[in-house]
């Protein structure tokens, strides 16, 4: 059983936390295909957050796929997430190299090209996200 | 949709002061309603008139789907905890529960007992030497015993230090879990709020300013920076709640449905209490009044 965090400076919504959480132990082995997520009365007891919070959040992992809701007995992981596959992964990183290579060749300071990044993740990312 | 408190016009008015006016609200049921607003607003006035306590002067308010208190069953499906949560100082804590059960025919003694014991308040001991936390949890007891579908509190962390009020949110939080139970609770501690509440009513100078799910709220507000820009300027969906210049600059809280592609702005993500104070300043009460967004 995993135990849930709040960082309450994060900026990022309270549920979102929650499913990042479970990719994250997920990920690192900490959680497996059958291991059974703590129920919406104890996260609530632990967290002191709105229990809808809770089930929206496990209705998002559902939605993904990775845990099943089963009446009665609770919230169990289903699979893994597939993440990338390692050769996918290294093409992008090495693009990404290359990019920031070119982009320090090119006179632009680490908060320059930060500004850059982080202005297109949004414009990639967070398009109809409301 | 299911509204829990359903109001249309309604009006106090205690001699020639309006407590609350033109107050038009639709909260829909299975929620966590944080009531926020400065002080004199008409929170407590409208959770007086949803109990039944008062009697509106003008418009009228349903509660569960009756008007406050039709009898004695739906005063029952309501559960109170008034400000300052007053319980009786010269009785003891069973006494209350004695009192509770003896007053509500449905009555949960299980879920009373577990909790005094949870807390591990002595029966014995008479509620005016409790500690204020203490004397919360007991009045917030009485309130869910009763099983109530939904449950009025009025500022019932206020006066408790951290720690008690983080226990006692914990037990309301609890409660909602178990039994699904509807809350409305008016506070001024934003960051609690922020917390627990998922649906939001602010009311400023006896009028709701904005309501609607916490969610959605934060998802159609944002905080945009740029070049100093007349606000007569902005596309129409842009609804401003709040701006400041410099001879350079514009900072803006803006409600829009759409995300904002403008270049020039920086567009931040605002925080409830960002949102909330936006909303109470008396200096940006001159944007559009709108009794709702729609959100509901």
């Amino acid at each position: 059983m995993i135990e849930f965090q709040l960082d309450e400076t994060s900026g990022v919504a309270t549920y979102l936390q929650l499913v990042q959480q479970v990719h994250q132990a997920l990920r690192m082995g900490m959680l497996e295909p059958g291991d059974q997520l703590p129920t919406a009365q104890q996260v609530v007891a632990k967290l002191v957050i709105n229990p809808n919070t809770v089930h929206k959040a496990y209705r998002e992992l559902e939605r993904e796929g990775l845990v099943r809701a089963r009446p009665g007995l609770g919230t169990f992981i289903t699979r893994s997430p597939s993440g990338a596959d390692p050769a996918t992964q290294a093409r992008f990183l090495t693009a990404m190299t290359d990019w920031l290579r070119s982009a320090r060749s090119a006179g632009l300071d680490p908060d320059d090209i930060e500004a850059i990044y982080r202005t297109a993740f949004r414009a990639c990312f967070t398009e109809g996200a409301a | 949709m299911t509204a829990v408190i359903e109001t249309s016009g309604l009006g106090k008015r205690y001699r020639r002061t309006w407590a609350l006016r033109d107050c038009t609200l639709a909260i829909p049921e299975g929620h966590v309603v944080g009531l926020v607003g400065p002080n004199g607003a008409g929170k407590t006035t409208l959770l007086h008139l949803a109990t039944g306590l008062q009697a509106p002067t003008s418009g009228t308010i349903s509660v569960l789907g009756a008007p406050p208190p039709s009898s004695p069953g739906q005063l029952g499906r309501v559960g109170f905890v008034a400000q300052n949560t007053p319980v009786y100082a010269r009785m003891r804590v069973a006494d209350h529960l004695r009192l509770g059960a003896w007053l509500n025919p449905s009555w949960d003694e299980k879920l009373a007992q577990q909790r005094i014991g949870e807390l591990d308040l002595d029966p014995r001991q008479r509620a005016g030497t409790l500690s204020g936390g203490q004397r919360a949890q007991l009045a917030l007891t009485l309130a869910l015993a009763k099983r109530p579908e939904l449950l009025l509190l009025d500022e019932p962390v206020a006066a408790l230090d951290p720690l008690a009020r983080r226990e006692f949110l914990r037990g309301l939080m609890e409660a909602v879990a178990a039994h699904g139970t509807s809350v409305v609770m008016s506070s001024h501690l934003v960051a609690d709020l922020e917390r627990v509440c998922d649906y939001l009513v602010v009311l400023v100078a006896s009028r709701v300013r904005v309501a609607g799910e916490v969610s959605a709220l934060l998802a159609t507000h944002c905080r945009l920076s740029g070049p100093r820009r007349d606000p007569d300027t902005l596309p129409a969906d842009l609804e401003v709640i709040e701006e400041s210049h410099t001879d350079k600059q514009s900072v803006l809280l803006v409600r829009t449905g759409e995300p904002v592609h403008d270049p020039a702005w920086t567009v931040l993500p605002v925080s409830l209490e960002d949102l909330v104070l936006a909303y109470m300043n008396p200096a940006n009460e001159m944007a559009v009044r709108r009794p709702q967004l729609g959100l509901v």
